[in-house]
């Protein structure tokens, strides 16, 4: 591939998809090769939103480097800071308390629901329909409201620390995820009769795209690509954490390949984070919302791995630390970054329109590519 | 000299018209999109954000007029004129009330299917002109959409001229008096209906056929370099050729001006003929109007090979039997 890069031949148009256009929401820049309709190559050029945050943690402890994750995949926030909570907690060897699990497992799935209410507007926009976008923000305005009263934050949540969460839920909580759980599932139908069965948009998205099982692991697909390619690769299950393993959860998988494989992946996830919400939100136990940490926390010298279940995929957190108060070395294992590389492989012989269609299945969150 | 100041009325008050046309269609655009989309809509400039579109008209007003470097400066200040003269012309055959039509040409039919054709050419001359990969391939998109569809809307139009027998907008609705041919014709009639409006709603670049624009491709399309009122042109003739087509559509399936008739109950066809002429016509074109954009806000876009194969396959060959049909209905006289 890389001898290819900047090669053209005659009768070639190559345009710049980015990065300030309305479909890949962000800055993500694409440089593409076009005969005609056709898409010829797709390079995907990253590095408008780097903002070092790997680099920057190096100079921050280990309860300060947590915030500058929210900021990564601000889509799921929660779960971000989920994972890099799991990665310190593992070095300290503390026990967390049971409530502070339910806690943040209940806090993950919303956020998942949130992150799929989002992207199914999005995606819906991408293909030319504005109206899903609206109804989309409906939904997820009620998950940021609720997250707002015990978070303090609607996007950069901040709310989960080592060895625990930060506050104990507001009063509210309970009853206000009732009141969600009861509206999504009035309005879950509508996404269907708006959208799903829509004739034109079953067209832009059956077959297009499409990823072999082989080639998603090669490259390194995890989260919903990865399962829509039939790889099971669902960390909630493989490797519980939290109170995962206890609760009921079934993989979604399909073996379509295409955009509308990957669609009816996330359509069907968002049941089952609803269900997990329910099988939790009446059974969250008593006691402390936090284990017991010291004011300064200094994790042994050695190597720690954590990994979580994003609404994008696999997001793995890697510190090296030498015994000191700041980590020697983080690196993180983003979702979007290895769902993105997929891009010229599934766009290649497709028409522009399908490209936009494959950019919004990819659910691409651009913080997230480009740290 | 009369003759002269006739004229120059005439086409004062089309100028008239087509102004305050874009205004009202465009805020009923933003109402309607509003409305399915959970939104208040504009509500802040007049009544009811009655005025909006006059502020956004005054903005595009006092905004600069940009034309890029490397551009074909005649050609891209052209096109935006090409295009709101293009519309404008079609207003004239159109009848808006009883014995309220500014030229009763006999061929009034062939000459809007005619003069419609014109929009490709302002697209393609904005999309070349700009000198902009966007707007070149916006503009070839809707170059090869248009001649397309123009086929089915021209063969659905023709299934009521033969119905007819004459290519005169006034005969046309004056054959309707006993009831409209969208319940004269029986299915055949329907079937041009549903396809006429279909077709029109790819001839004027709308969603979910608005592949020329395609906002989440490729940003604007063929107006992507256009700014202030160059623009504003662009945008006024978009909304105003959904008025004609849709008062077309009006004139030739739902009688145009002339009231709803039943045979002839001569109490009932007596209290319609009550309602003025001029409400029937723009209550109908509305109506129909309405339909479109209830499309835009519903759809998901086509995809170019998509809407193509649509045509091609489907309702060309859909149309030109239903041609064949009618055809047989006129002869033998099936409809009512």
């Amino acid at each position: 591939m890389l001898e290819e890069i900047g090669k053209t031949e005659e009768g070639d148009l190559i345009i710049n998809i980015g990065p300030q256009h309305p479909s890949t929401h962000g800055v993500l820049h694409l440089v593409i090769t076009l005969n005609g309709e056709t898409v010829k190559k797709v390079e995907p050029h990253l590095g408008y939103i780097h903002r070092s945050i790997e680099k920057m943690s190096e100079s921050l402890s280990y309860r300060q480097f947590i915030y500058a994750t929210s900021r990564m995949d601000y889509l799921s926030s929660h779960i971000n800071n989920h994972g890099c909570a799991l990665c310190v907690e593992q070095g300290l060897e503390v026990e967390i308390p049971e409530r502070a699990q339910v806690i943040r497992v209940l806090m993950g799935e919303l956020t998942r629901i949130a992150s799929h209410v989002l992207w199914w507007g999005a995606l819906a926009m991408d293909v030319g329909a504005i109206t899903p976008f609206f109804h989309a923000f409906r939904e997820r305005e009620l998950l940021n409201d609720l997250m707002e009263e015990t978070c303090g934050a609607r996007l950069t949540m901040n709310y989960m620390v080592p060895g625990g969460v930060m506050f104990d839920l507001h009063p509210n909580f309970q009853r206000r995820v009732h009141e969600f759980i009861s509206m999504f599932k009035s309005k879950i139908g509508e996404y269907d009769e708006l959208v799903t069965n829509n004739a034109i948009f079953i067209n832009r998205m059956k077959g297009v795209g499409y990823i072999s099982r082989e080639d998603a692991i090669s490259y390194g697909c995890s989260g919903p690509v990865a399962r829509a390619s039939g790889v099971s690769c669902d960390i909630r299950k493989l490797y519980p954490y939290d109170i995962y393993g206890k609760v009921q959860l079934e993989e979604v998988l399909d073996d379509g390949g295409d955009c509308y494989a990957r669609y009816i992946v996330r359509m069907k996830e968002m049941q089952q984070s609803l269900s997990v919400i329910e099988q939790l939100i009446d059974n969250i136990p008593s006691g402390d919302h936090m284990a017991k940490t010291k004011a300064v926390l200094k994790l042994p010298k050695g190597e720690y791995y954590s990994r979580v279940e994003t609404a994008r995929g696999e997001f793995g957190v890697y510190i090296v630390s030498e015994g000191k108060m700041t980590p020697y070395r983080i690196k993180y294992r983003s979702p979007g970054f290895s769902n993105l590389s997929a891009i010229d492989h599934m766009a290649r012989g497709q028409k522009i329109g399908d490209l936009v269609a494959i950019m919004g299945s990819l659910d691409l969150v651009i913080p997230d590519i480009d740290r | 000299m009369a003759l002269f100041l006739e004229f120059v009325i005439a086409g004062l008050l089309c100028i008239g018209l087509f102004a305050i046309l874009g205004l009202v269609l465009v805020l009923m655009e933003r109402k309607v999109s509003a409305y399915m989309q959970i939104r208040l809509g504009p509500n802040r400039v007049g009544p009811k954000g009655a005025l909006q579109t006059l502020a956004d008209t005054l903005k595009l007003l006092s905004k600069e007029g940009l034309t890029p470097r490397g551009a074909d400066r005649f050609l891209f200040n052209l096109a935006p004129f090409v295009a709101m003269i293009g519309t404008m012309l079609l207003l004239a055959p159109i009848p808006f009330a009883k014995g309220f039509q500014l030229w009763d040409i006999n061929i009034g039919v062939l000459y809007i299917s005619a003069v419609s054709s014109l929009a490709v050419i302002s697209i393609l001359l904005a999309g070349w002109a700009s000198n902009n990969k966007y707007s070149l391939l916006g503009a070839m998109r809707s170059g090869a959409q248009i001649v397309s569809y123009e086929l089915s809307a021209g063969l659905s139009i023709i299934a009521i001229v033969v119905l007819t027998g004459s290519l005169s907008i006034s005969d046309i609705i004056a054959s309707q008096a006993d009831g409209w041919w969208i319940f004269k014709g029986h299915l055949p009639v329907w079937i041009a209906f549903v396809t006429f409006i279909i077709a029109v709603t790819a001839e004027t670049n709308r969603a979910p056929f608005d592949l020329a624009e395609a906002e989440s491709e490729l940003t604007a399309g063929f107006h992507t370099e256009y700014s202030g009122m160059k623009f504003a042109l662009f945008f006024l003739a978009e909304y105003i050729n959904i008025f004609i087509v849709c008062a077309i559509g009006a004139i030739l399936f739902f009688g145009g001006w002339m009231p709803f008739h039943i045979g002839n109950w001569e109490g009932f066809n007596r209290i319609m003929d009550y309602i003025p002429s001029s409400v029937w016509f723009f209550g109908k074109t509305f109506f129909l109007i309405f339909v479109i954009m209830w499309f835009r806000w519903t759809f998901p876009r086509l995809r170019i090979d998509q809407l193509l194969n649509l045509e091609w396959k489907y309702l060309l060959p859909i149309s030109m039997v239903n041609v064949l049909l009618i055809t047989l209905v006129a002869i033998l006289g099936w409809h009512f």
